[in-house]
């Protein structure tokens, strides 16, 4: 397992269309939710443990060698909202055109022909980890990390909230990451139907608010 | 299974490649860029009425704010509301267009895709800092749209915008004498810039309007087809 | 009826299962050839409102399920039987002897033709409790479901307990719906920004109905916490948050307006 392709593929620079997509803090943002870093911890730590998980295991499933389309079934149905829906097909796809560059693969060939308008986001983060020669571990923790790094970003753009202040709520989370990546790990060896299914509410909820808005920042 | 098996054939383009899926070759891909105001929205509306009745055209526009731009094009009716598509970028147009181009390769792919061949697709990019370019791997050639009234020592500033574009716009000239703007000091400066590179001075509210930049997009698509060579 | 005081080792708790199974009855009714309750979870034959259906209401589950209670219940819908299974009051998962959680198991079967409905009243959960519930439904592709899921988080002005609720849904053998959510004590991040937000009330309900198949209804907007959700699948589920149970029930009451049935 090479650090530094985990590093790469989890950086936030990964040319895989992230920095439109706010994971739900814009929507938090315009409710009042998220105003402030302490408040911004508590969104992301609660988004971690649930929309977090559930997105690191189907990750680290993938990189494990589960068939990939029974986990974009599963994550259809993880993924009540369309507009969550159209968004993660959306990010997969993205991210699977930047990873065919950089670590083709025929597996990634199979998934991007069964699903031309893309797989779920976590899905394809999975296998592009597998292709690159990461394990479900290392899977898991990009995505876990990822499930946070991408609102943190977004929380800084939307209330020009210190940054500084956000990374350091992106530091105070790095245990519960690190554990909420070991859990989705543990679970990867399961049946796809037994991998943890922890939902948001509120992300589910306001996903599609916000697609109804005109004026907005981010894409979701 | 896994990096042993370069040999692979990858069909799909990552990037700028010019041929589509299918192997016809795609269309020229032309990039505006520039500050906030300078009328590059209103250019390419006026590209599109200039240009849409020989050519099959499509925009992308990338706005700060959602489909502000898009909705400008679509109430000028400039094309069929099915060949503007709008890429919302996280409130970083400069993002999308160079650094993390995928949602825009998605949406020229699609627009190619679903209205069929076309022969040019003009990719807008928010009016965003003097520094933003396109990314070669999104655009073929690029435009950069300053104007007079945000300060005619612009093109003295430089940047990567003024310097490197394919075609810098000097726009709204009319308004020079009311701005006290020196339009020949303008065009030296951005010879010294540029050197080679072309510029164009034009006003839309005149003759001969966009005609000349239209032209300057012509000759870039005649030079597009001839030389884009397809793979084998 | 079938209950044992003192089953799996260790535990003081009830285990117990009740069962129902519904048939059409040959003459446009459903009959309902076994009916049987276990232990807290008692089953009723009520009066439907629907002639073609049965209806059948869970009585005096008011006190369970404590820690270390076992609790499950089976239904099933034959195919072209149409079911309705309701509650008399909201069931208060309480805490017990044991360290034990309690744990809480609902199968629903549909077959090919047949309708169910599973409305029972809220849960609630109280201070102190540890209660792990999981509904699993499988569906024939020609049936339709009902289900209605609401959880209320601690009695008024309590903390709540800790809760773990999956509803898993297949249909056709494969997955449609598939969603856990777990709160209270040694769950972190339940109450913020993306999952709860402070709300003490979070209900679901889900409606399948394979006509959707050809065209699902589309997504709608609540309010600022609820929101009707159509499905990758002939479904809609209409997820919401509210302060209280009362609140909770007048959103899903008023979004189960999109069918006829």
């Amino acid at each position: 397992m090479s650090v530094a392709t985990l590093l790469l593929l989890a950086d936030g620079r990964f040319p895989a269309g992230g920095h439109a997509h706010s994971g739900g803090v814009e929507a938090a943002v315009r409710a009042g939710r998220v105003q402030d870093a302490a408040s911004l911890e508590e969104f992301c730590r609660s988004r971690l443990h649930t929309a977090g998980l559930t997105s690191a295991a189907l990750a680290s499933a993938a990189a494990a060698g589960h068939d990939p389309l029974a986990l974009d079934e599963a994550a259809d149905a993880r993924t009540p909202s369309p507009a969550l829906r159209r968004t993660a097909r959306r990010l997969g796809r993205q991210l699977m055109r930047a990873a065919r560059a950089t670590w083709p693969d025929p597996e990634l060939d199979a998934l991007a022909a069964a699903r031309p308008k893309g797989a779920h986001q976590p899905v394809v983060l999975g296998l592009v980890a597998r292709s690159a020669g990461l394990g479900p571990l290392e899977a898991a923790h990009a995505a876990a990390y990822e499930s946070v790094g991408g609102a943190a970003t977004a929380a800084v753009r939307l209330l020009g909230l210190d940054p500084l202040d956000a990374t350091a709520v992106l530091a105070r989370l790095a245990a519960e990451t690190d554990e909420v990546a070991r859990q989705a790990e543990a679970a990867s060896s399961k049946a796809v139907e037994d991998l943890p299914a922890a939902s948001a509410p509120l992300l589910e909820i306001t996903a599609e608010q916000h697609a109804t808005w005109s004026v907005r920042l981010f894409a979701s | 299974m896994h990096l042993d098996h370069t040999d692979t054939i990858h069909p799909e383009r990552h990037s700028a490649s010019a041929a589509r899926p299918d192997g016809s070759r795609r269309a020229l891909r032309v990039g505006l860029g520039g500050p906030v105001g300078s009328g590059k929205t209103a250019t390419v509306a006026a590209l599109c009425r200039t240009l849409r009745d020989r050519l099959s055209l499509a925009v992308v526009t990338n706005d700060i704010y959602t489909r502000e731009d898009a909705a400008f094009l679509l109430r000028e009716a400039v094309l069929p509301p099915e060949r503007i598509t709008a890429v919302e970028t996280g409130a970083c147009p400069h993002t999308a267009i160079r650094d993390d181009i995928s949602a825009n390769l998605e949406a020229v792919e699609d627009l190619e895709e679903d209205i069929g061949p076309l022969d040019v697709v003009l990719v807008e990019s928010g009016g965003d800092n003097l520094t933003a370019t396109f990314s070669k791997g999104l655009v073929d050639v690029q435009i950069f749209v300053i104007d007079v009234a945000g300060g005619d020592d612009i093109p003295r500033k430089g940047g990567p915008g003024v310097t490197t574009a394919d075609l810098l716009v000097v726009n709204k000239t009319d308004l020079a004498p009311y701005v006290g703007s020196d339009l020949a000091g303008m065009a030296r400066d951005a010879q010294e810039q540029r050197g080679e590179l072309p510029v164009l001075f034009q006003s839309l509210r005149g003759e001969p309007g966009v005609g000349p930049v239209a032209d300057w997009v012509r000759e870039q698509l005649s030079a597009w087809t001839a030389t884009a060579v397809l793979p084998a | 009826m079938t209950t044992t005081a003192t089953a799996p080792q260790g535990t003081a708790g009830v285990s117990a299962r009740a069962r129902i199974t519904a048939v059409p009855d040959g003459r446009g009714g459903t009959a309902l050839p076994l009916l049987s309750g276990g232990g807290p979870v008692a089953l009723r034959r009520t009066r439907s409102a629907d002639p073609s259906a049965a209806r059948v209401t869970l009585v005096g589950a008011m006190s369970a399920p404590l820690r270390g209670d076992r609790l499950a219940v089976e239904v099933r819908a034959e195919a072209g039987a149409a079911l309705r299974v309701d509650g008399s009051a909201a069931t208060l998962a309480l805490p017990g002897r044991t360290a034990e959680p309690a744990r809480y198991d609902v199968r629903l079967e549909a077959g090919e033709g047949g309708l169910l409905h599973w409305l029972p009243e809220p849960l609630i959960s109280v201070s102190g409790s540890d209660l792990r519930q999981q509904l699993r439904a499988e569906l024939a592709p020609g049936a339709r479901l009902v289900v209605r899921d609401e959880q209320v988080l601690g009695r008024t002005g309590e903390e709540p307990g800790r809760l773990s609720s999956r509803l898993t849904v297949r249909r056709a053998g494969r997955p449609l719906l598939d969603q856990q959510l777990d709160f209270g004590p040694g769950a972190p991040g339940w109450d913020g920004g993306a999952a709860l937000g402070g709300h003490r009330a979070v209900g679901q309900l889900l409606v399948v109905d394979p006509a959707w198949d050809r065209e699902p209804p589309r997504a709608r907007v609540l309010g600022e916490t609820a929101v009707v959700t159509p499905l990758a699948g002939p479904a809609v589920l209409v997820t919401a948050l509210a302060p209280d149970a009362l609140q909770l029930r007048r959103v899903l009451d008023s979004a189960l307006t999109f069918t006829s049935w």
